[in-house]
């Protein structure tokens, strides 16, 4: 299979990375030979990974010069623990100081790492802060959610902060999972197991549909990196006017949808009238242009 | 403590703070300033509408240009986990919250979270965590998830769950827990007077994140400090 070809949802972090990136142009920091290991896995008696379950580094994009980080979905669930967080925080404080053209943050992350609760939920904190000073700076910091954990939990929260995020239709963006809501208020809130349900209410066609996501895109690598060349030349500055304007899009959201019951509810609000799960990314992209195109500021 | 009493304590010359649904907004006086001051009363969980108004006042204060003080004052319970707001975005909710209080701090305004009730995940996040500076007052209860839930999650048992927290700050809930990872500043003196230890902070805001180096001087984070220098001495090399 061609690279381009291959299916991101079901691929790995390092692979997405060299699927994404020009060809042999990726330096990895950190790298599995320098053992980055959780210290505290152990004491749950959990294997270890030598990068903790994230790639973190430089190369290149369309030629130009940009940091990445890919969650790995696999380990963990991609979640946030003490190492893997301040890899993350890293790579964004080098940002600041090196300016390269962007960075992208691949998601494939479930939140934050229960057995190192209090470190990934304070890396994520880090994070979140970081991302904002490496934009303040002129660096876009572009997401791209596509992998089998999407992004939830304080991974959702980081993406919200992104300036700009891609989404393909597996790319699930949310905070509380569907479990966890069905866990704390019952089935009849959420039924964890009614997949189109899950989908039509985090998955990337409803986010992309209602601002969630900036772009959207095809399950593999070719499509995604056009759809991230095209939001880092698109980022919003971080400053008074954007944060406005996103707080003018939120308000104007709730206003309009804060009372649908359900996902489709909303989209034939938006005059979309298909049958949107269906609808392949061609058929899809054209309902997104026709409604509006980009949503805008972030 | 309820709302009402930690504000008097935190602003003893008067505040004209309300609180509505759980979300507290309003003013008053710290040090020379007037301080524009949010926050979550009553363990209430964070919601949409919640996470919309707090980032109001915030940018507000923004707009204002006056370079005050905000305070974000926490008794809140988690993110409002429903499907409703999952639907609407909740994370960008959240995230807008967290980025309007960064804005703020890069506006020349000094930012400071009060934990003085509970406070978890996504509704900690979005505010206090989102500070430059967070203080915790004795007897507060910031958790990301209580043991019997990360026992289910984990498929732990639960007393060796109790037993491994009694050792490591890193998972466990707790003030102290998130003194050591270096998450909480430091931790007010409750039998001192709240305000004059607040006003105190605006003299020692730190210039830039030290939650990380803190977290290594106080042992609950050993590794984190060292990991993000070295990533960033790779980044220099590459």
């Amino acid at each position: 299979m061609s690279r381009d070809a291959a299916s991101w949802y079901e691929s790995t972090a390092r692979a997405r990375i060299g699927d994404l990136l020009d060809d042999g142009a990726f330096t990895e920091f950190l790298p599995p030979g320098e053992r980055a290991t959780s210290p505290h896995l152990a004491l749950f008696d959990l294997p270890e990974a030598f990068d903790d379950g994230i790639v973190v580094g430089r190369g290149r994009l369309d030629g130009r010069d940009v940091f990445v980080a890919a969650q790995e979905g696999r380990f963990m669930g991609g979640a946030f623990g003490e190492v893997h967080g301040a890899k993350l925080v890293g790579l964004l404080r080098a940002a600041f100081e090196i300016r390269p053209a962007a960075v992208l943050i691949l998601f494939d992350t479930g939140g934050v790492r229960l057995q190192e609760a209090n470190a990934g939920e304070t890396a994520i904190a880090e994070i979140m802060r970081a991302i904002c000073e490496a934009r303040i700076a002129g660096v876009p910091v572009i997401g791209v959610v596509g992998g089998r954990a999407g992004a939830f939990g304080g991974g959702g929260l980081i993406a919200g902060t992104c300036s700009g995020l891609v989404a393909t239709e597996q790319g699930r963006i949310g905070v509380s999972g569907p479990e966890v809501i069905e866990t704390n208020h019952g089935v009849e809130e959420f039924d964890a197991r009614d997949r189109a349900l899950v989908w039509r209410t985090t998955g990337g066609k409803h986010r992309a549909l209602t601002g969630g996501a900036d772009a959207f895109a095809e399950d593999a690598a070719a499509e995604l990196r056009s759809a991230a060349l095209g939001l880092m030349d698109a980022a919003a500055p971080f400053d008074a006017g954007t944060l406005r304007a996103e707080h003018d899009r939120l308000a104007g959201r709730l206003e309009r949808f804060g009372s649908a019951q359900d996902a489709p509810e909303i989209w034939r609000d938006l005059g979309v009238t298909e049958d949107v799960p269906a609808l392949d990314t061609a058929e899809f992209g054209a309902v997104l242009d026709r409604i509006g195109g980009r949503h805008g500021a972030r | 403590m309820a709302q009402d009493d930690i504000l008097a304590r935190l602003f003893p010359e008067g505040h004209d703070v309300r609180v509505a649904d759980g979300i507290a907004t309003g003013t008053a006086p710290l040090g020379d300033a007037t301080a524009t001051v949010i926050g979550i009363a009553d363990a209430t969980p964070l919601g949409v509408e919640g996470a919309l108004s707090l980032a109001g006042a915030v940018l507000a204060a923004v707009e204002r240009g006056d370079a005050a003080p905000i305070l974000v004052v926490i008794d809140s319970g988690s993110q409002r986990m429903r499907r409703r707001d999952e639907l609407l975005g909740l994370n960008e909710y959240l995230a807008h919250l967290a980025k309007s209080l960064r804005l703020a701090e890069a506006r020349g305004h000094p930012t400071i979270g009060v934990i003085h009730g509970h406070s978890a995940a996504g509704a900690f996040i979005a505010t206090a965590l989102a500070t430059r500076m967070l203080v915790g007052v004795p007897g507060a209860n910031p958790t990301v998830m209580d043991l019997p839930s990360v026992a289910r999650v984990t498929t732990l048992p639960l007393d060796r769950l109790e037993a491994l927290a009694r050792d490591t700050a890193v998972f466990a809930p707790g003030l102290d827990n998130m003194v050591a990872v270096g998450a909480v500043h430091r931790v007010l003196d409750a039998e001192a007077p709240l305000g004059a230890q607040l006003a105190g902070l605006l003299a020692e805001m730190p210039d830039r994140d030290d939650r990380d180096r803190l977290g290594a001087e106080r042992g609950g984070r050993p590794k984190a400090a060292e990991i993000a220098a070295r990533v960033v001495e790779a980044a220099r090399d590459a």
